[in-house]
């Protein structure tokens, strides 16, 4: 996806070639999915109900687009007016995350054409699920809308729509916070139905909370790490002001995802002295729990405040996939590590090829979608036309 | 009105996060229970593993032919649990290598506050006042939350269905029931080690059996308590219930008692975040204007002062350009005399 | 009066998910009220 290829017009890049091959894949598997059923591509059985199209599509997905309501918030609540360039960026990463999230979830559910029971046909408002799926559902709407200017200023002749939704962005956004701190705590929360299958270390009464304040920190690392790779790819595209902000932006947000840790590391150990689980620590999934928590939670978050401290961009750029990663190991333990944890091991889960590809096949296509948009439309960069503008 | 509307609301949404608990039991005023409910008790040290209960479910809930015949016992070698063609199993366990193995009947327990319903969001689960559990596969998506949520592992899946596929589980016979029959295992059973009956009467049923063999029975009835109560209740023999693979460990809690913390957290964020949000957008806004306005002041003093120190310069510069043209004018004049006394001398001398 | 504590939580719940939505829709109405005199001093 190198910018000479695509100037040079050759589609046979080696990228290109892997996401041509991961396509073809993945819509072999997905006939077979629709075809077949479930059972015919993935390994999930009675005991487990959730493999990765759960645990990686739907959690890493939503946890990793937190960055739309993290930056928004921080542009236009908290009045980081410099980072306005970055703001159109992180509106699409999370449009397109969740909208692959939707996209995902057809695959996971066995009968897709219902999906939209749950908000229009028969409400289980007892489910945390259905608190879940009405937000995921309003907040794809709400980062439709706080996306559409920039389609709408791409195909001109739009002005009087586009100014109506310039208009609602104040209170967009701070729909799109509620929303966010309702779905993101929720999706841990699902798990607190659950206390006999989750291991103790991970299920505690703070799960919301810590799922919260996790997707603070992996949206922020998110438009950090989005940001290094849009900025060697799509360079060409970026004015002054999105690359006048743009180390600006990477530093406070290394300062704010630092401090963020530290608050979460306190309620990981808050969890465990509150139930009492200090004696878990000595067994094998203990040393696992420490790993998760210093290894891809404390040392990232040193790096990010060692980053602030000596202005150190490099260092940010490392701590914030670090950081990514660490987050899909936090919800790839609580949805499939912990999850079971007291099953004898051939009742265990391990993803088929089947679910990986799909999993990949969804990521590809959001990443295309993304190039797509970001080479046509502004994003990078403020339409001449709307210079003035302050959206 | 409108605001003190609100404001009502968003004090009670406060005094909910704080106390979601409290507020649980505080409504139990409201919750009848189920008196009447009917159950079953299963007797552990009754059950000779014949499987004739299996066979008689298979054949009320019209559910595929098995790989092995029911009369085939070796299947009891393996452990089974629930699947989407088998709503009930016995498995047979050997808790002392000395005594004659004990079995144990598995099925779903008809929890009294199911998880199963708690998790569903479509309200596919329903408690009748029978006491079953029922599903109701017109609404159900499939999103399987049930079967994470299921504290004993019942429901099963459809997995090789791709366009109906449902949710399997007991129903406790739920219809045969509302037609004045017993549940197919119940009736099959050869040896009276499943007896139907009002939940309540089977309490104190298994704990008159515990009391008069203080010996045999393990003394607790499963389900009495688990997850809040179940319609089903078990009792086995000594030396425990973790021998025969159940779950000591459950807790009284139910579904519904796990999750009101965090359901009633939703409308206090609802209440709470726009308030706060909204609050600090303003805070923002008025920094902003006031640093606005301070910069417009600095600016304008700024140039005031500029301008002030300007004209003082200026008439400064005027009054020093007086006085050095005042000297340049004496040193002319200065000039011009001794140039006039020069010339004068000269021409003494000439003449 | 209800059967068990489900039935009660989902009557509950489903009456405040549509208080929910009220109240945020009344949030903005309420915030234009007080704040749309201190807009116009400032425009005019």
């Amino acid at each position: 996806m190198s910018t000479e290829n695509a100037k040079s017009g050759s589609l046979f890049t080696p990228w290109n070639i892997v996401a041509g091959l991961i396509l073809a894949a993945g819509i072999v598997v997905t006939i077979m999915r629709f075809t077949m059923g479930l059972g015919s591509v993935t390994n999930l059985t009675d005991n487990n109900p959730w493999g990765i199209w759960i645990g990686f599509d739907l959690l890493c997905g939503v946890a990793l687009a937190a960055g739309g309501y993290t930056t928004s918030a921080a542009c236009y609540i908290f009045g980081f007016k410099r980072f306005h360039g970055a703001v159109r960026p992180a509106i699409l990463t999370a449009f397109l995350g969740y909208a692959m999230v939707v996209f995902a979830l057809n695959y996971d559910v066995g009968r897709p054409w219902r999906l939209v029971y749950p908000i229009f046909y028969q409400q289980g408002t007892t489910s945390i699920l259905f608190e879940v799926g009405l937000c995921v559902f309003i907040y794809l709407t709400v980062l439709f809308l706080e996306y559409l200017p920039a389609a709408l200023e791409w195909k001109r002749g739009f002005d009087k729509y586009r100014g109506i939704l310039v208009k609602m962005t104040m209170g967009l956004t701070i729909l799109g916070v509620i929303l966010s701190t309702l779905h993101q705590s929720s999706l841990g929360a699902l798990y607190l139905i659950a206390p006999s299958k989750l291991h103790p270390l991970w299920y505690t009464a703070y799960l919301p909370v810590m799922f919260f304040m996790s997707s603070m920190f992996a949206g922020l690392s998110m438009v950090i790490f989005e940001g290094t790779i849009s900025h060697k790819h799509f360079h060409h595209k970026m004015d002054a002001e999105y690359n006048g902000g743009y180390e600006d932006l990477q530093l406070a947000f290394a300062k704010a995802a630092a401090w963020i840790m530290a608050g979460y590391l306190a309620m990981k150990i808050f969890g465990l002295s509150m139930d009492n689980r200090w004696q878990y620590l000595g067994t094998g999934y203990g040393v696992w729990w420490l790993v998760e928590v210093f290894g891809f939670v404390a040392m990232p978050c040193y790096c990010y405040a060692v980053a602030y401290r000596d202005r150190n961009l490099k260092l940010a750029r490392i701590a914030a996939p670090w950081t990514v990663l660490g987050i899909v190991l936090n919800r790839f333990n609580i949805s499939l590590v912990a999850f079971n944890w007291q099953l004898p091991s051939v009742d265990r889960y391990f993803p088929s090829f089947g679910e990986i590809v799909i999993s990949l096949f969804v990521v590809t296509i959001g990443v295309l979608i993304f190039r797509f948009i970001v080479t046509r439309m502004p994003i990078f960069y403020v339409h001449p036309a709307y210079k003035d503008s302050s959206h | 009105m409108k605001r003190r509307h609100f404001l009502g609301l968003l004090g009670a949404a406060g005094v909910t996060l704080g106390s979601g608990a409290v507020a649980t039991a505080a409504s139990s005023a409201d919750i009848k229970g189920l008196p009447n409910a009917g159950g079953v008790l299963f007797d552990a040290t009754r059950c000779i593993g014949c499987r004739k209960c299996e066979s008689a479910c298979n054949q009320v809930n019209s559910l595929p032919a098995p790989a092995k015949p029911f009369d085939d016992l070796t299947v009891l070698d393996t452990k089974r649990r629930t699947d989407a063609k088998t709503y009930t199993i016995v498995n047979k366990y050997v808790p002392q290598a000395s005594k004659p193995p004990v079995f144990r009947k598995i099925q779903c327990n008809h929890c009294i506050d199911p998880a199963c319903a708690s998790a569903c969001f479509v309200a596919a689960f329903k408690k009748m006042e029978t006491g079953a559990v029922v599903y109701d596969e017109s609404v159900c998506v499939g999103c399987r939350y049930c079967m994470v949520a299921c504290p004993f592992n019942i429901p099963a899946y459809e997995y090789d269905k791709a366009f109906t596929p449902r949710v399997m589980k007991c129903t406790l016979c739920h219809p045969r029931i509302l037609e004045g029959k017993l549940p197919g295992c119940v009736e099959a059973c050869p040896k009276e080690a499943l007896t139907y009956g009002k939940r309540r009467e089977l309490l104190n049923l298994a704990w008159d059996r515990i009391g008069a063999n203080p010996g045999l029975y393990v003394e607790h009835v499963y389900g009495e308590r688990e997850m809040g109560g179940t319609s089903w209740l078990t009792i086995a023999p000594k030396p425990s219930l973790a021998a025969l693979d159940m779950n000591e460990g459950l807790g009284t809690a139910s579904a519904p008692e796990l999750t009101s913390g965090a359901l009633a957290a939703v409308p206090a964020v609802a209440g709470i975040w726009p308030v706060l949000l909204t609050g600090l957008y303003a805070i923002t806004k008025r920094k902003d204007k006031i640093a606005e306005t301070e910069k417009q002041q600095a600016v304008a003093a700024a140039i005031a002062k500029a301008s002030a120190d300007a004209q003082a310069k200026l008439s400064e510069e005027l009054a020093k350009a007086e006085v050095a043209n005042k000297r340049r004018i004496e040193v002319e004049v200065q000039k011009a005399l001794e140039a006039a006394a020069t010339a004068a001398a000269a021409e003494g001398e000439d003449s | 009066m209800f059967n068990t504590l489900q039935d009660l939580m989902l009557h509950n719940k489903s009456i405040t998910y549509v208080l929910m939505g009220v109240v945020l829709i009344c949030f903005v109405g309420f915030w234009h009220f007080l704040t749309d005199k201190e807009e116009r001093k400032r425009r005019y």
